[in-house]
């Protein structure tokens, strides 16, 4: 095989090593990853080892409490016209049930494992943002519990998990309800998005040597896909909350037919990021049956490189079967037919999924332990409603089941047999790893039990009430229809899955050890890196990896790495420290050194979801002030990035010395930055499609753009911020005395030129009269300078940052990183700034 | 739809049918190759236990299956949203915050007569809905007789219908509208021909004058003075009358329909007088007012006045 980096394939040869480890090694290891220590520190710890766990239990009460909603909900339907809850009650209810357990439960429980799991099974230490880790997960449990909050004060969104406009415009929803919403939820997207950032230098830059990537665990592809679907997916989201948070508060005509919007817009939006949503839901947690069934059968995985193609496709697939959602929106019916074969064609990867399972479980032996009866119970359920997905992708009888409540029969069946039935797997499957006691085994038969029945009875009959011309989201139903049978047995059937999950929490308290110095270890036999002996550091050394299934495969590898044989056995600088490999083949790059606990990330989060929330409530004073609270303790954060320590290169193992420091496209953090500004880039186009949309919709409305005079204007300073941000990089490559001074100089003046771009570029919209309360034209076209002003402000701050840097030498030719960064994101600024101007100046044309 | 009415509800039923079918084959494929994974001899697991079963069950049999229901499901799909040709039956519905506005065309497209609530129709002929909102979004839907189309703010779907037999068909609202969605349901009354040529000139007609008299007559006249008094014209129109109000439905002939409230309620003196005095606790959250104000005799005199309105 061919060297990725030049790393030199024939150093894997001298491990394991066999020279002894010196005296105090791991000692001192252990001290340098130690686990909190005053109470204090529980808040501050970074650790995935602490995070993945925190992050899993807010996702699994997030379940809980949108599971009694749904119990409270069965209890007002067991019965026609009853009063159990009043109208409104049941309308925040069934909006909270949706969007808590979409956004707040199935999106963070799989990131959760992910977070959880990933560095276990990659052999890295630790992921390479543990502070974003943390922040992610503490802006999501102040803001997710916030949100949900609203519901004690009448105050809960109560449009729908999929709050359609007009129904959530300030007209029909005159209350703060919805503002809960789309601030909450747009806010909890942010720290989704930060954590697929994560994921996914992660999975590319943090395996164990060797680990290529047809050796990678299918459960890291699973998630590597899953995060590269959301950054495609989530900014469709974030904009549109954006939008239709900028048509309330300003009245800016998005979504309002009157003036040239469009109710259709929102539907676009949305459903671009939801329906790719629920395979983001579906992918870890299949990715996650791929990896616990070979355990379960105690066989490999049959057709590891068909499952990771179809998990692929499905990828592709999801992002154009959106539309299916909307076939009774009277769509033209050419595109009805393309997105009904579209949505027919992505079960077919689903079902090579499932027939991998099988032909897995055929080829081994199933023992029937409580993850093995999750994943087969999960695998039926999920069939039936891959079944009923066919069915609906059925233009003619979509038009009938449509939004009656044999979709909620069907998008439950999807959901808990695809995501929640994997989920209850993967906890039984790898509590072991990290409690000291695994989770009771008889216990867990009941509960698979109670949950398998008391799902079927839930939704079976939901199936034929759907039919039977029920419609969802109706707080009551008239008597006389034949409706009050089936509904009775739902209710009675969701009792069942609501003790199950009850018998799951209490048998939880009983056992569920975690943070301990020894864990139950390898219970199910599993065959991967999360099964070897390890401390809070993970791997004692990081072993070459040469098969998917290490454990099995190679006999004495949990001794070898358990006595520091391999890569990384100690703290070489004093320091946690994780090997940084490249993404191909996961050659040995660099020794990441990463960061002790501190606390300005959490005051960031906490700050941040006070921010939005606040601003919620509408108390504006306050709300800046924890914005910029919130700002300032980001940029304290940020200032203690990129100091470089220690020697140029260290001893990892084996006499293998690999540097301590790079910058551009092998470090970390430049791939975090370009996966950050995909996401922005996203967020730009959908704003970009959102202009031609609504511009098809009422041309009539649009008046012509200023003055071509003008243009050139803003086009230079542009030209000017991009080519100032990239001089500024090769001025300080050249290595001379002053050129750390010139370079930061030069990029002051690159941010300075691109804010002078736009207020060039504003300040011409303005005098031409357009205003983005009087037509959609106005609406997107001062939407989209907002974004760039948004980009502006960032680099503003970013310009002086740079310069305090220089100030106090932090800026030097060999220390390039976050100057890179830094000129990475201003060139983009630029770059958006002038696609985003060339739109709505050209299009549809420069006269009147 | 179990109980299709028509032949726009037909064919999905036929449809509907055919993928139960596929959809149980296969439920029973996967059943059978999951119990002889999980339970069967070692000679049958090993026939199963292997990447062929991928290929022929994951891949090629489901493509197989879907490609046979995509090329059906096109073919089937009837023109049920095309815009209406000249000479063809039109009906507008107009979504509204939680009622239905019903307005009769004629072959032009020009409004003959205004109603609500209830749509009737010729039975054996294909009526054009021409489907508009005037608030939110709301969904239109009568399940017996096809399937559903949206009603979108600034957009106007069409939607073919047609009841072969005469007869009624129950409908409701199909997408979430806020505060009582549950509650807003509609009736559309399928008639013989002869008799819809009957129905639509006696709607046509404006509401008939109430002469002052005695007994009976002397409450119905007591409750047009009442509800002239009280500002129901406000937001009500009765044709022939001064009554000219727009925001609620017309009721000219409220006394003919079957169903008050959009569908919720029988119609007869009783459940007038209950929805005048307390509608608010029928259909929580509708937009009229619950007129608790107005004395029992008044109430009955309102709720005799319009059922008279035949």
């Amino acid at each position: 095989m061919s060297s990725e980096t030049g790393f030199d394939p024939e150093l894997y040869k001298r491990f394991p090593t066999t020279e002894a480890r010196p005296e105090g090694e791991l000692e001192q290891l252990e001290e340098v990853w130690c686990g909190p220590r005053r109470p204090w520190e529980w808040i501050t710890a970074i650790n995935n080892n602490y995070i993945g766990v925190y992050y899993v239990g807010a996702a699994m009460l997030f379940f809980v409490l949108a599971g009694v909603l749904a119990l409270l909900m069965r209890t007002q339907l067991a019965l026609p016209m009853t009063g159990f809850l009043a109208q409104e009650t049941y309308n925040q209810i069934f909006t909270m049930h949706g969007t808590v357990m979409m956004f707040l439960f199935a999106v963070p429980a799989v990131e959760a494992l992910g977070v959880l799991l990933l560095p276990q099974m990659l052999g890295a230490r630790d992921l390479p943002f543990p502070r974003l880790s943390a922040y992610a997960f503490w802006a999501y449990l102040v803001g997710g519990l916030c949100f949900f909050a609203s519901l004690f004060f009448g105050l809960a969104p109560n449009g729908g998990w999929f709050m359609y406009p007009p129904l959530t415009s300030t007209t029909y929803s005159p209350g703060i309800n919805a503002d809960f919403w789309l601030l909450g939820i747009g806010f909890i997207e942010i720290s989704a998005i930060a954590g697929a950032i994560e994921i996914i230098v992660g999975v590319l830059k943090t395996r164990a040597p060797g680990m290529t990537l047809d050796k990678l665990p299918i459960f890291a592809w699973a998630m590597l896909i899953f995060a590269c679907m959301i950054i495609i997916a989530f900014p469709s989201i974030i904009l549109s909350t954006l939008l239709l948070e900028l048509e309330r508060a300003l009245g800016w005509p998005f979504f309002d037919a009157a003036k040239g919007g469009d109710p259709m817009l929102w539907q676009h939006l949305f459903w671009f990021f939801g329906h790719p949503e629920v395979y983001i839901i579906f992918l870890p947690a299949a990715g996650a049956m791929s990896t616990l069934i070979p355990a379960v059968a105690q066989t490999k995985l049959v057709g590891y490189r068909l499952v990771v193609l179809a998990m692929l496709a499905t990828g592709f697939i999801s992002f154009g079967v959106w539309a299916h959602h909307m076939f009774t929106t009277g769509m033209p019916q050419i595109s009805i037919n393309y997105f009904s074969a579209a949505s027919m064609a992505v079960s077919v990867p689903a079902g090579v999924q499932v027939f991998a399972w099988i032909a897995t479980l055929a080829a081994g032996k199933m023992r029937f332990n409580t993850p093995g009866l999750f994943a087969v119970g999960g695998l039926v359920i999920f069939v039936m409603g891959g079944l009923t997905g066919v069915m609906v992708a059925m233009v003619p009888f979509d038009w009938q089941a449509h939004d009656s409540y044999f979709i909620v029969a069907h998008l439950h069946y999807v959901l808990i047999g695809g995501m929640v039935f994997p989920l209850f797997a993967a906890i039984y499957y790898w509590t072991p790893m990290s409690s000291s006691r695994p989770l009771s085994e008889r216990w867990g038969k009941w509960i698979f039990w109670l949950m398998f029945v008391g799902h079927n009875l839930t939704f079976m009959p939901m199936h034929l009430t759907g039919l039977m011309g029920m419609p969802r989201r109706v707080y009551t139903y008239l008597p006389d229809r034949g409706w009050d049978l089936p509904n009775m047995i739902s209710t009675v059937g969701s009792f069942m899955f609501g003790l199950a999950v009850l018998l799951w929490v209490v048998d939880m308290v009983r056992n569920f050890r975690p943070f301990g110095n020894k864990d139950a270890g390898n219970v199910f036999g599993g065959p991967g890196l999360e099964w070897l002996p390890s401390g809070r550091y993970s791997l004692r050394s990081v072993p070459v990896i040469k098969s998917l299934y290490p454990v099995w495969d190679q006999p004495d590898l949990a001794r070898d790495v358990e006595a520091g044989r391999y890569f990384l056995p100690g703290a070489p600088r004093g320091e946690r420290e994780t090997m940084i490999t490249s993404p191909i083949n996961a050659e040995p790059q660099y020794l990441q050194r990463m960061p002790r606990p501190s606390s300005w990330y959490v005051w960031g989060a906490i700050f941040t979801a006070g921010f939005f929330l606040i601003l919620t409530i509408q108390a504006y004073l306050v709300s800046v002030i924890s914005g910029v609270l919130a700002i300032y303790c980001i940029l304290k954060w940020c200032w203690g990035l990129d100091r470089p320590s220690g020697p140029a290169t260290v001893d990892v193992g084996g006499g293998v010395r690999l540097p301590t420091y790079v910058s551009g496209p092998s470090s970390h953090g430049w791939w975090a930055m370009v996966i950050t500004l995909i996401v922005s880039g996203m967020v730009a186009i959908m704003a970009c499609f959102s202009y031609v949309f609504l511009w098809s919709r009422r041309p009539d409305l649009w008046q012509a753009p200023p003055e071509i005079g003008s243009l050139p204007l803003t086009l230079g300073l542009l030209a000017a911020a991009g080519v100032g941000a990239w001089a500024s990089q090769g001025a300080l490559k050249l290595d001379r005395p002053r050129s750390a001074g010139i370079a930061a100089v030069l990029m002051l003046a690159a941010t300075l030129a691109a804010g002078g771009a736009f207020a060039a570029e504003a300040s011409a919209w303005w005098n031409s009269g357009l205003r983005p309360d009087a037509s959609s034209q106005g609406a997107t076209v001062y939407a989209l300078l907002a974004w760039q002003g948004t980009f502006v402000g960032i680099s503003l701050l970013m310009g002086p940052f740079v310069l305090l840097r220089w100030l106090c030498g932090l800026v030097s030719s060999r220390y390039p990183a976050t100057f890179e960064v830094v000129a990475l994101f201003v060139a983009f600024t630029a770059v958006q700034g002038a696609a985003t101007t060339l739109l709505i100046r050209l299009f549809p044309g420069v006269g009147a | 739809m179990l109980d299709p009415a028509g032949p726009f509800a037909g064919p999905i039923q036929t449809v509907a049918w055919v993928l139960f079918v596929m959809a149980a084959v296969v439920m029973v494929v996967v059943l059978v190759a999951l119990g002889v994974a999980l339970f069967g001899p070692r000679k049958w697991k090993r026939r199963v236990g292997g990447e062929r079963l991928i290929w022929i069950a994951g891949l090629v049999f489901p493509v197989v299956v879907l490609t046979g229901l995509l090329i059906y499901g096109l073919t089937t799909t009837a023109r049920v949203a095309d815009a209406p040709k000249p000479g063809e039956m039109r009906v507008r519905v107009t979504g509204e915050m939680w009622w239905w506005r019903v307005a009769y065309l004629d072959g032009q497209g020009r409004e003959i007569v205004q109603d609500a609530n209830e749509v009737h129709i010729p039975a054996g002929q294909p009526v054009v809905f021409e489907l508009e909102s005037a608030d939110v979004i709301h969904s239109f839907w009568v399940p017996r007789l096809g399937g559903k189309t949206d009603m979108i703010p600034g957009r106007r779907n069409f939607m073919r219908l047609q009841a072969d037999a005469p007869g009624t068909y129950g409908g409701q609202c199909a997408e979430y509208c806020g505060g009582p969605h549950a509650l807003m349901g509609l009736v559309v009354v399928a008639h013989a021909p002869a008799d819809y040529a009957a129905w639509l000139a006696r709607q046509s007609r404006p509401a008939a004058a109430v002469p002052s008299a005695q007994g009976p007559l002397a409450l119905i006249d007591q409750g047009r003075n009442v509800f002239a008094a009280s500002g129901c014209a406000a937001c009500h129109t009765i044709r022939g009358t001064e009554a000219n109000g727009l925001a609620g439905p017309d009721l000219t002939h409220v006394g003919s329909r079957q169903t008050l409230g959009a569908g919720i309620l029988p119609n007869n003196q009783g459940t007038m007088a209950g929805w005048i005095s307390d509608s608010q606790s029928l259909k929580p959250g509708n937009r009229m007012p619950s007129y608790a104000v107005l004395s029992g005799q008044d109430v009955r005199a309102v709720a005799a006045y319009l059922e008279s309105l035949k």
